[in-house]
C-alpha cells in the first residue's frame, strides 16, 4: 500500500513538475506546479510529517501558486507569440539536469542509506512542533518573524509606483 | 518491498532536476521563477525524508522555516518581477539586455 501510494505521488510530482517545464501556456504552467505540489504533500504524509503536508498545501497551493497565477493575469505576457525555448538551451538543458539526476543517483546508489526509519512511531504531532519551536528554535521563529515583517516592507517599496524615480529624469 | 530513504532521495533529486532543466530551458521569467521554487521544494523532500529515517523532528522544523521564508521570498520576487515589468514592458529573458551594450 504504502509503496504504490509512493509511487503514485511520485509520478504526480514529477510527471506535472515536467508539464510546468513543458507547458507553453504560464497560467497552465501554474496550475500543473499546484497538482506537482500536492503531490509533494502527498509525500510528506508518507514520511509522517502530517503538519508539513497540511502547511504546504495551505502556504504553496493557498498562497504561491494563486499570488503567481494573479501576477500572471496582471502581466499578461505574450506567451503565445514566441517559442518559449530554443533548440541549443534545450539539449544543454537536458544535458545538465541529466547528469545531475545521474550524479546525484549514483551518490545514493552507492551511499549507505537505511532502508527502514530509525524508529516504528514518528511524534511529529502540533505538541512536538509546538516544543521544538519554543524552545530550541526559540531565535529562529523570532528572526522568521522579523524577515516576514522585512519582506513585507519590501514589496510595499518595490510595488509603490516610483514617484521620485520619474521626477529625477 | 518497502520503500527506502534511497527512494526518497532519488525522487528528491529527480524533482531537482526537472527545475534545474526548467530554469535553464525557460525564457520567460515567470516560469523561471515557478522552477526555482519547484527546486526548493524538491531539496525539502530530502530533509523531510532524512528527519523521518533519523527520527528526530529538527529537519521537520528546518523545513518549517523554509516554508516560511519561501512564502515571503516568493512575495518579493513577484513584486520585483512586476516592477520589472512597468519598467521595461516585458518578462521574456532575451529582451532583458539592458546591461549588454
Amino acid at each position: 500500500m504504502e509503496t504504490s501510494l509512493f509511487y503514485f505521488f511520485s509520478a504526480l510530482t514529477v510527471g506535472f513538475g515536467l508539464a510546468v517545464v513543458l507547458n507553453k501556456n504560464t497560467v497552465n504552467a501554474a496550475l500543473c506546479l499546484l497538482v506537482s505540489l500536492i503531490g509533494v504533500a502527498g509525500i510528506f504524509a508518507l514520511l509522517d510529517a502530517l503538519l508539513l503536508s497540511v502547511l504546504l498545501i495551505l502556504v504553496y497551493a493557498g498562497a504561491v501558486v494563486a499570488l503567481f497565477l494573479f501576477i500572471v493575469m496582471l502581466l499578461n505576457p505574450k506567451s503565445g507569440l514566441k517559442k518559449p525555448y530554443n533548440k541549443i538551451s534545450l539539449v544543454a538543458g537536458t544535458i545538465g539536469a541529466a547528469l545531475l539526476a545521474v550524479g546525484v543517483r549514483s551518490f545514493v546508489k552507492h551511499g549507505q542509506f537505511p532502508t527502514a526509519p530509525a524508529a516504528e512511531v514518528f511524534h511529529a504531532g502540533l505538541k512536538d512542533y509546538g516544543a521544538k519551536l519554543f524552545t530550541t528554535y526559540l531565535l529562529p521563529v523570532q528572526v522568521v518573524g522579523f524577515l516576514l515583517l522585512i519582506s513585507m516592507l519590501g514589496v510595499i517599496v518595490l510595488s509603490r509606483k516610483a514617484e521620485s524615480q520619474e521626477e529625477t529624469k | 518491498m518497502n520503500v527506502g530513504l534511497n527512494d526518497y532521495l532519488i525522487l528528491s533529486a529527480l524533482l531537482f532536476a526537472v527545475g534545474f532543466f526548467g530554469v535553464l530551458v525557460r525564457k520567460n521569467t515567470l516560469v523561471i521563477y515557478m522552477c526555482l521554487e519547484m527546486m526548493l521544494v524538491a531539496s525539502t523532500i530530502a530533509l523531510v525524508a532524512f528527519s523521518r529515517f533519523n527520527g528526530t523532528l529538527d529537519g521537520n522544523v528546518f523545513v518549517f522555516f523554509i516554508l516560511t521564508v519561501a512564502a515571503a521570498e516568493v512575495a518579493v520576487g513577484l513584486a520585483i518581477i512586476v516592477a520589472l515589468f512597468r519598467k521595461r514592458g516585458t518578462v521574456q529573458v532575451e529582451e532583458l539586455n539592458a546591461l549588454k551594450n
